[in-house]
């Protein structure tokens, strides 16, 4: 069971690593403009992303 | 970007109603993008809104206007604050925010609960307990606040409602948790108690997310609406004003073509009006100076100069209005399906989880094991399906109309119109598309149609415009005719090589008065053109469908008795009401209502507005007026009627499927309450239960999608 000690660590520094990811896209507003951006992804030309 | 010169930049939001499609996205970024002093321009088809920054001080947002409307797309500067729009976005990003802690921490407890249903003893199972409730009760503190704060304000009123066993439900798992914790016992809740959270939120997200939908609607709509006014000025100058800057005693100018935007007396020119939207009267009229004429009418062949009579809340207008507020005021009454369901929902498991406490403590259980069950009791008893239920349901409607081309409103008004016994329909407009079509013309080699083409080819009179697209599908030529005037109230003349020629009302043209129609005279040669108001392409399968899904029918219209029976012998509606005024059609209503009929209004004008209020439920038109499209609860566009039976069909479609959601939740509930109440639920149990009711109902909802 000592491998716990390290497992739980583990799991809860990548599980904070995804909510970071998840705050960060927030913050860069990627889900405001769902159907828009389900667009983009098409179009030619370079998307700087959501201002 | 450095920071100094980001606060010194300027940022506009243009509201673009018409942009459906990604094609739109394109265009209106590059053509935003082309003006000088335009930094960048990014468009949000969801909001249908473009963020626009600017180099301070070198465009106003009334450029941009211009150049959106030149490449064809409309626009108007759009204030966020006005209509808490701002506000929206800013719950809706705190709401994913907490979404993701509660996430988060769900999945990270989940992983540690399993470890102690596998079998973890002792100080292991302590440890994880710990680290379990280190994790979860922070994130339930925040990612459960929107609960709290609604249970607080709802107790403060002296009111229940669903958040109250919510947060009771959290408080008690936490609290019971944290004893079991600490006592070094086997159950804990940490994991069913930030799983509840979670699950709510996502409920909750969701129904945010449609009533931001129909918000869009409305500013959308609310955009249709402002418009701007030639005003003539004392020193006579013209000046492009807000219609809302307009006062009595100003004397506006019209021109053909535009719509009138304040009441007034006619000071100068003639003209013809299409009263269609505020009488329901399908024919155009004729106007000279010194008459009267509201706002909402259509200025059609010649310039008009008006002096306003009224403004504000004394036009015919506001008058409409006020009647739409009133009859409104009736219907808020209306009990929502969720807010039924909460009725009996919360009191409910309050006393099933009271009675199990009191129960086990007259047993002789500890009163901390009595708190665990009465704990278990209120998280197993499903809040999460029964708030799930809805919001998903009208989720998955929503996107399904809105495929369709129908934009709803408000979640409310779907129940009401599942609940939909009789259609009244307005006629001009709804019924038909308010154009008049040609039925009975010359021969098609006739001499008569070269004549015709010329003369009708510059008009704007609907009447005009019916005869130019008839020659043109006959593909004529337009004769050589030279001077062609148009005289309001009476029709066009011209010179053909020497002869000359008219084009107009029967006994002005020269034929015999009384008449019907139009007549066209060419020397001695007298041609009549005969007209109807053309209805919907699919006016009689869509009331053949309508009648399939076992509705009544009735047309209500301000239009002559003659032409309403004309409509309703064509779509085989035998109730029919023709020549009410607008009050008339909210007195049948609302009889209608009091003899327990529920009605679907669907209708356009500004006649129709206190109508579409009143009724149950209620549709218009995306050509309907403002006003009528302001007070209906769902809009629809294209040229047919068949979204009214498609909106109907989703509608009941929904309702079905929310009172299955309850059916589930139900059987649920009554196998998980007695386990509960005896003591028998896990943690285990619970989480298992919880997540499977809830994919239980959301795959259920998802079945709106589909269904026929």
């Amino acid at each position: 069971m000592t491998v716990l000690g390290a497992l739980i660590p583990i799991s809860l520094f990548l599980g904070l690593c995804g909510l970071g990811a998840f705050v960060w896209t927030l913050r860069a507003r990627q889900y405001e403009d769902l159907e828009g951006d389900q667009h983009r992804t098409l179009f030619g030309g370079h998307d700087d992303g959501p201002m | 970007m450095p920071l100094d010169r980001a606060s010194t930049l300027s940022e506009v939001e243009l509201l673009l109603p018409d942009i459906r499609c990604a094609g739109c996205i394109g265009p209106v970024e590059r053509t935003l993008a082309a003006i000088p002093g335009v930094l960048e321009a990014r468009v949000n088809l969801t909001a249908k809104r473009a963020r626009v920054r600017l180099e301070p001080g070198q465009v106003e947002a009334e450029q941009l206007v211009a150049a959106l409307g030149e490449a064809g797309f409309s626009a108007r500067p759009f204030d966020r604050n006005v209509d808490g729009g701002q506000a929206a976005d800013h719950t809706a990003r705190d709401l994913l925010l907490r979404i993701g802690v509660a996430g988060f921490a769900a999945m990270n407890v989940m992983l540690l609960s399993i470890s102690v249903w596998s079998g973890a003893e002792a100080a292991t199972r302590d440890l994880l307990h710990w680290i379990s409730g280190l994790i979860a009760l922070p994130a339930m503190a925040y990612a459960g606040l929107p609960f709290y704060r609604s249970a607080a304000s709802a107790l403060a009123g002296a009111r229940v409602n669903m958040d109250v066993p919510i947060t009771l439900a959290i408080a008690l798992s936490a609290l019971s948790s944290l004893i079991e914790t600490a006592r070094g016992g086997e159950h804990a809740y940490f994991d069913a108690g930030i799983m509840l959270i979670f699950f709510l939120l996502v409920g909750r997200y969701l129904e945010h997310r449609t009533r931001a939908g129909a918000r869009t609607a409305a500013a959308e709509l609310s955009a249709l609406a402002g418009r701007q006014a030639m005003r003539r000025d004392a020193d006579g100058g013209r000046r492009l004003v807000a219609v809302d800057e307009l006062a009595p005693g100003e004397i506006i100018e019209i021109a053909a073509g535009e719509r009138i935007p304040a009441d007034g007396i006619v000071i100068d020119g003639t003209s013809d009006l299409d009263r269609s939207l505020v009488t329901g009267e399908s024919r155009a009229e004729p106007v000279l100076a010194g008459e009267t004429v509201n706002a909402g009418m259509v200025n059609l062949t010649g310039p008009l100069a008006i002096r306003i009579t009224a403004t504000g809340d004394r036009t015919l207008l506001a008058e409409i209005a006020r009647m739409v507020d009133a009859a409104e005021r009736g219907r808020t009454r209306y009990d929502k399906l969720a807010d039924r369901a909460a009725r009996i929902y919360a009191p409910g498991v309050h006393i099933v989880a009271l009675l199990a406490f009191v129960g086990w403590l007259g047993a002789g259980a500890e009163w901390h094991g009595a708190l665990m069950i009465a704990a278990a009791v209120l998280i197993i008893t499903c809040p999460c399906a029964l708030a799930l239920a809805i919001p998903t349901v009208h989720t998955v409607a929503t996107g399904r109309l809105f495929r369709t081309g129908i934009f709803l409103k408000d979640g409310a008004e779907l129940e009401r119109l599942a609940e939909v016994d009789l259609v009244a329909f307005d006629k001009t407009g709804t019924l038909t598309d308010g154009k008049p079509e040609l039925i009975e013309g010359p021969a098609e080699k006739s001499p008569a149609w070269p004549v015709a083409a010329a003369l009708t080819a510059g008009s704007l009179h609907p009447l005009s415009k019916a005869i130019a697209a008839r020659a043109e599908t006959l593909g004529v030529a337009p004769a050589e005719v030279s001077e062609i005037r148009e005289i309001p109230g009476f029709g066009i003349e011209g010179d053909l090589q020497g002869t000359p020629v008219r084009l107009g009302r029967p006994e002005w043209a020269g034929a015999t008065p009384g008449a019907d129609g139009v007549v066209l005279r060419t020397g001695d040669a007298v041609h009549g053109f005969k007209f109807r108001d053309r209805p919907r392409p699919d006016m009689s399968e869509a009331a053949q469908t309508l009648r399939g899904l076992g509705l009544e029918m009735a047309i209500l219209s301000g239009d002559k008795r003659a032409h309403v029976d004309a409509i309703g012998d064509t779509a085989g509606i035998a109730r029919r009401h023709g020549d009410l005024a607008p009050g008339e059609k909210l007195r049948l209503l609302q009889d209608w209502a009091a003899e327990g009929r529920r009605v679907l209004m669907v209708g356009d004008g500004l006649n129709d507005a206190p109508a579409l209020s009143a009724a149950h439920a209620s549709m218009s038109p995306g050509s309907a007026s403002d006003v009528a499209r302001s007070a209906a609860g769902l809009v629809f566009t294209g040229a047919n009627l068949a979204p009214v039976a498609e909106a109907i069909r989703v509608a009941r479609a929904a309702r079905r499927r929310a009172f299955e959601s309850f059916g589930i939740a139900a059987v649920y509930n009554s196998i998980a309450i007695p386990l509960a109440v005896m003591g028998f639920v896990t943690p285990l149990i619970a989480a298992l239960a919880m997540s499977g009711s809830s994919l239980l109902v959301v795959l259920n909802a998802l079945r709106v999608r589909s269904a026929r």
